[in-house]
């Protein structure tokens, strides 16, 4: 194999390698020669998320399982490198190198995942489902009741900087952490992906598509349900472990129903299709939770209607949408996409500003105004107690919706000619 | 023997609840395999619109027309949205009651606020009806009780001694024959999820003031509601009422039951004291676990019978 | 048509990021705050009642010339109540090299916050910033874990417990506890029970029991449990759902109870409890628009006044007055908004709070010391409650010397 085809199969990871390496230095604040906290702890985030998001995606999108409870998975992990981390620092222990910490994450995801897996994988679909919703319960609850391990509501706090590093690197800084954040994400992903490749990684995925066919070969579904539980839980308490070196701090929340309910949105508005999906998932609720929050209080708002969209309409996921454009893509005949795709950007660009202008206004209207803040709109200053910025609003977004609907009916033509066009020179859908 | 006669009340009570809240969401579920995740945020809404109308015509009209209002948003919810949903599954038809709970939650909270609102139980209710050992047992739950034996006999009698009922139940089984011998298929399925969040609205305009209309409402009834649904099993609304009622009970007399695995121990002779490895776990007494008991009993059940209590077929 | 409904809605979370940083572009040089807690989400109503009083009181300080001639603002962050998004929020204040992050909600998110602020200031002493705690109240954030860059404004679980005990009449012999299985409830009903045996030896604790936190949907079979043993008086500092249907059941099974409780005259409680609460239920609180009247003090009066007259709910939070008051005190002292010496400013600082009572925040543990107040819920008070008709009036006033406790702190104070 030379390095000229490795590169051109396995471009994607080097881009991901380049764009996180990159990225932080778009907010680098140049007139204080300092990195942005804020841009580098939300890029540690995005990471670590992605590698759960993928985690997850080894139980939803690989073998069919939806789970409810994955964070306590995450969670476990988060709180044995916290406890890992003060016994190193208190014993000033010398051979267990900071760039391992995260190992003791993934042992203790590993043990919870063959505790918890052995129950929850006694079933599968929604039988399975409940099963994690009732241990994730469980697990929440338990640790706000239970002092020594857990740390009850204060958590447990520990401290990264344990000078037991290889590179004899402090980790005290924001930018050290966020590039071993950059290497342990990347060396989980690589290893999550060659898992895929794996024959358990390809049972997983006939388990999932025809369960009985499977047992038929002569697998047993539930033992790979079980290994795949235990593997996926490896890597969740890679990510709670790199959650614990960025923030330091474990608490309650880190295996609460949100962190699996942020592990699920990722994964499906990712696509759990392909592999890279939940990576792309995680970005974008990361960016919606801690991004677009900065902004607007609604953001719960047009995080569910994203999720209902592309549930309605995306199935596969945002990696879906990209994957569909592979066989038009191989004809070489992208650019005739253009010009509808344009077309079809004026209305949702209408629509969308109508649509978050009524969600503003409204928002404004029963709790900002009485915040003291003034709403401004697209940097215009906007009266909410006024009828016009309603009115205009409305009509936007309604005529946006309408003049889509017409350009859609056009764009899907122009779309399935070139399907079918792809289809005649027999190039795969 | 007064605290048994009046556990024994108060279970029967809550179990009651539950069930008027699980009714809506194990018809949904069974009939059409979706677990509505935003069954909750129905009832929760409906706690809200019964509080509006009360406001302008009172709580007798609000009782018939925020179940109305509720159903008629579960059609357009089913025709709009699930049916286009379905297509590409059970998850994703999961996962599309998720994302609308997530948005009823917020609509909620743009519209009314995010204070309770002063939703209260109607004059002509509140007044006690009986005074058992000291207790006064308030008139609203006895109300509770009746309308929630009410929608049973009528969702039972509804699905096997009327034609419809029997045809949803064929639709179920056989969706191509009964889609075949005339029906329309799609539209009983519009009606069984209007006629659940109905129910689900229902729960919440008599729910709504015996507890608190606020935001939050949705977010801490959820999960209970679903233990019960699978606890009781996929299909079966006999399970359904009997998990419910043993849901009450047990998280009643939980309570009441002050013991913990350090005095079982201390029975076989095994006294556990702070050194005791494991102290902390041994000594937690029932009462604090009283409500965590339900999930326990799902993990249970589910390991040992998929299919619930009386289900019919694996969930 | 598929791919254009899904473009939307990135769309439009585009858009809103456009128009917000248009909207943050103005640049004066006002000292910021920035302040964590949950916006969004099931405890998204406690950030923001605590955001509309603030900035009432914002209003005030401002209009009343701010410190060092700069105006303060507010910068709302939504914590979500998650602790890392908390730490986010941090990065984020020290980011734009805001002087102060301000938080009220949640021990959790605090412990998080306090560890973080203490590494941030040590790894980066030319970026420093001060974390004021208007509200996150468990005992060992002053004691065990207390910090020189942690202020608290409000009192600890331990002299809330104590205030509480204070306010038990001396016909009640026989109490009983219910908390939340947490560290919070927790400790309420450890330090409950301490001062019980030191300052009331005469009462006899007949049933202490903890709840899952948020769990219990039906309080009913608690109350039976309570009836049963006897209590004269419930004290809890159960918060949220967990208290409100509690006090909800206790008085619809009509059972002669007095409820004492820490949150019941916070935003929702009112509401919840209803008319059947009247004179049954007692709240410790920090403050109460009937304190101003009750003390004939009608400036303070004036002040709340404006607040209802803007808003039209619950004035629970003008002693958040008492932290920017001594916030600007401390600055104009310090000379400048180099937050090491504000928090040296502000140590041992002694002030009259608005009503004109004293306040002190201790060096020791950085706690501040205030008058606290114990009201009861009941008709005819001058001002009501969330409309209920039924208000807070004051049932006993704790005056500053008697709040104070003994600290475990040792506080580690940077040389320079």
């Amino acid at each position: 194999m030379n390095p000229l085809y490795l590169l051109r199969r396995h471009w994607v990871w080097l881009a991901i390698l380049v764009i996180m390496l990159a990225a932080p230095f778009l907010f680098y604040d140049w007139s204080r020669g300092r990195h942005s906290g804020f841009a580098l702890t939300l890029m540690s985030e995005m990471a670590l998320m992605a590698v759960f998001a993928l985690s997850y995606n080894m139980l939803m999108g690989q073998a069919g399982l939806l789970s409810f409870g994955h964070a306590i998975l995450f969670g476990i992990g988060a709180y044995f490198t916290a406890h890992t981390l003060n016994w190193v620092k208190a014993n000033d222990i010398m051979w267990l190198p900071a760039e391992l910490i995260p190992l003791a994450g993934g042992v203790g995801g590993l043990c919870c995942g063959i505790v918890a897996g052995y129950v929850a994988t006694q079933q599968r679909s929604t039988a399975f489902a409940m099963i994690t919703l009732g241990l994730g319960e469980l697990f929440a609850a338990a640790a706000l009741m239970f002092m020594t391990f857990f740390g009850g509501e204060g958590g447990i706090t520990t401290n990264r900087v344990i000078h037991s590093s290889i590179f004899g690197v402090a980790y005290s800084s924001a930018w050290q952490v966020y590039c071993l954040l950059i290497a342990w994400s990347m060396f989980a992903a690589i290893l999550m992906y060659l898992l895929t490749q794996t024959p358990l990684g390809r049972i997983a995925n006939a388990t999932r598509d025809n369960y009985e066919r499977t047992q038929f070969v002569g697998y047993n579904p539930r033992v790979v349900r079980y290994w795949q539980f235990i593997l996926a839980g490896f890597f969740a308490g890679i990510a709670g472990a790199l959650y614990t070196l960025v923030y330091e701090i474990v608490t309650f929340d880190t295996l609460a129903a949100v962190k699996s309910a942020n592990a699920l949105l990722a994964a499906f508005i990712g696509g759990g299709g392909g592999f890279f999906g939940p990576i792309l998932g995680a970005v974008v609720v990361v960016g919606l939770q801690s991004g677009v929050s900065l902004f607007t209080s609604a953001w719960l708002l047009y995080l569910g209607v994203l999720f209902i969209v592309m549930v309605m309409y995306a199935p596969g996921g945002l990696i879906g949408i990209i994957g569909l454009h592979a066989p038009i893509a191989r004809m070489g005949r992208l650019g005739e996409l253009m010009v509808p795709y344009l077309r079809a950007l004026v209305p949702t660009v209408v629509g969308g500003a109508g649509f978050v202008a009524v969600v503003e206004l409204a928002t404004h209207r029963t709790i900002g105004a009485a915040q003291g803040k003034k709403l401004s709109l697209f940097a215009m200053p906007v009266d909410s107690s006024s009828l016009w910025p309603w009115a205009i609003a409305v009509v936007l977004a309604v005529a946006g919706a309408l003049w889509l609907r017409a350009e859609g009916r056009q764009f899907r033509l122009r779309w399935n000619a070139l399907i079918e066009d792809a289809k005649a020179r027999g190039i795969g859908v | 023997m007064e605290v048994f006669v009046v556990s024994l009340l108060n279970g029967l009570v809550y179990g009651m609840l539950l069930f008027m809240l699980a009714s809506g969401l194990t018809l949904i579920f069974s009939m059409m395999g979706v677990l509505n995740f935003a069954h909750a945020s129905v009832y929760m809404l409906g706690a809200y619109f019964a509080y509006t109308i009360s406001l302008y015509l009172g709580f007798w009209p609000a009782l018939i027309l925020a179940p109305i209002l509720c159903g008629l948003l579960g059609a357009a919810i089913e025709m709009y949205g699930l049916r286009q949903v379905h297509r590409h599954g059970h998850i994703p038809e999961l996962l599309f009651t998720f994302g609308l709970a997530l948005i009823i939650e917020k609509v909620v909270q743009m519209t009314w606020g995010m204070v309770a609102v002063p939703y209260r139980i109607p004059d002509g209710l509140d007044f006690s009806l009986f005074t058992i050992y000291g207790t006064q047992f308030p008139a609203y739950r006895a109300f509770m009780l009746l309308i929630s034996a009410l929608m049973f006999a009528a969702i039972w009698l509804g699905l096997t001694r009327t034609r419809i009922g029997l045809i949803i139940q064929a639709s179920l089984t056989h969706p191509d024959m009964v889609g075949a011998l005339g029906h329309n298929v799609p539209r009983v399925f519009t009606i069984v999820f209007a006629a659940g969040t109905a129910l689900a609205g229902l729960a919440g305009v008599i729910g709504g003031n015996y507890r608190v209309t606020e935001p939050g409402m949705a977010f801490s009834m959820g999960p209970i509601v679903f233990v019960v649904v699978v606890f009781g099993g996929l299909g079966s609304l006999t399970g359904c009422f009997i998990a419910s009622i043993i849901m009450g009970l047990i998280q009643t007399f939980a309570v009441v039951l002050d013991y913990s695995l350090a005095d079982l121990l201390e029975l076989v002779g095994i006294v556990v004291t702070k050194a005791t490895p494991g102290a902390e776990f041994l000594t937690v007494s029932l009462p604090r676990i009283g409500a965590l008991l339900p999930f326990i009993l799902l993990v249970l059940i589910l390991v040992l019978r998929p299919r619930g209590l009386m289900g019919t077929r694996d969930t | 048509m598929r791919f254009g409904r899904t473009i939307i809605s990135a769309v439009a979370a585009g858009f809103v990021a456009v128009a917000a940083l248009a909207a943050q572009a103005q640049a004066q040089p006002t000292i910021k705050i920035a302040y964590t807690d949950p916006l969004s989400g099931p405890f998204a109503q406690t950030g923001d009642s605590n955001l509309k009083q603030m900035q009432y009181v914002i209003d005030y300080i401002n209009a009343k010339g701010g410190a060092l001639g700069r105006k303060f603002e507010l910068v709302p962050f939504d914590n979500k109540s998650q602790p890392s998004d908390a730490l986010i929020a941090l990065k984020n204040a020290t980011d734009q090299n805001m002087p102060f992050i301000m938080q009220c909600s949640g021990s959790n998110i605090a412990a998080a916050l306090i560890e973080g602020v203490n590494k941030h200031n040590d790894r980066n002493p030319d970026n420093r910033i001060i974390y004021l705690n208007c509200g996150a109240v468990a005992t060992e954030l002053t004691n065990e874990q207390c910090s020189f860059w942690h202020f608290r404004f409000d009192l600890n679980v331990a002299q809330k417990a104590e205030v509480m005990v204070k306010a038990l009449p001396k016909s009640t012999t026989k109490v009983y506890l219910l908390n939340q299985d947490y560290l919070f409830g927790q400790s309420v009903q450890r330090d409950v029970k301490k001062f019980l045996a030191k300052n009331r030896p005469d009462i006899q604790v007949v049933g202490d029991e903890l709840i899952p936190l948020g769990k219990v949907q039906d309080f009913s079979p608690y109350i039976t449990k309570i009836k049963a043993s006897g209590a004269q008086a419930l004290l809890t500092a159960n918060w949220g759902p967990d208290m409100n249907l509690l006090i909800k059941a206790g008085i619809e099974s009509g059972i002669d109870l007095a409820y004492y409780t820490f949150y019941a005259h916070l935003t929702g409680g009112a509401t919840a409890i209803g008319p059947g609460g009247e004179g049954k239920v007692r709240s410790v609180m920090s403050f109460g628009e009937n304190v101003a009247p009750a003390i004939g003090n009608a400036e303070a009066e004036a002040f709340t006044k404006g607040f209802r007259a803007k808003h039209n709910f619950d004035f629970a939070g003008a002693v958040y007055r008492t932290i920017f008051e001594h916030v600007a005190a401390a600055i104009n002292k310090a000379g400048s908004v180099d937050p090491t010496k504000i928090a040296f400013a502000m140590e041992d600082q002694k002030m009259k709070d608005f009503l004109g009572y004293d306040t002190w925040m201790r060096k020791d543990d950085h706690q501040i010391m205030s008058a606290y107040y114990v009201g009861v819920f009941k008709k005819g008070v001058k001002y009501d409650a969330e409309g209920t008709g039924l208000g807070w009036e004051v049932a006993a006033t704790i005056l500053e010397p008697d709040v104070v406790q003994p600290t475990t702190c040792k506080m580690k104070r940077p040389r320079s």
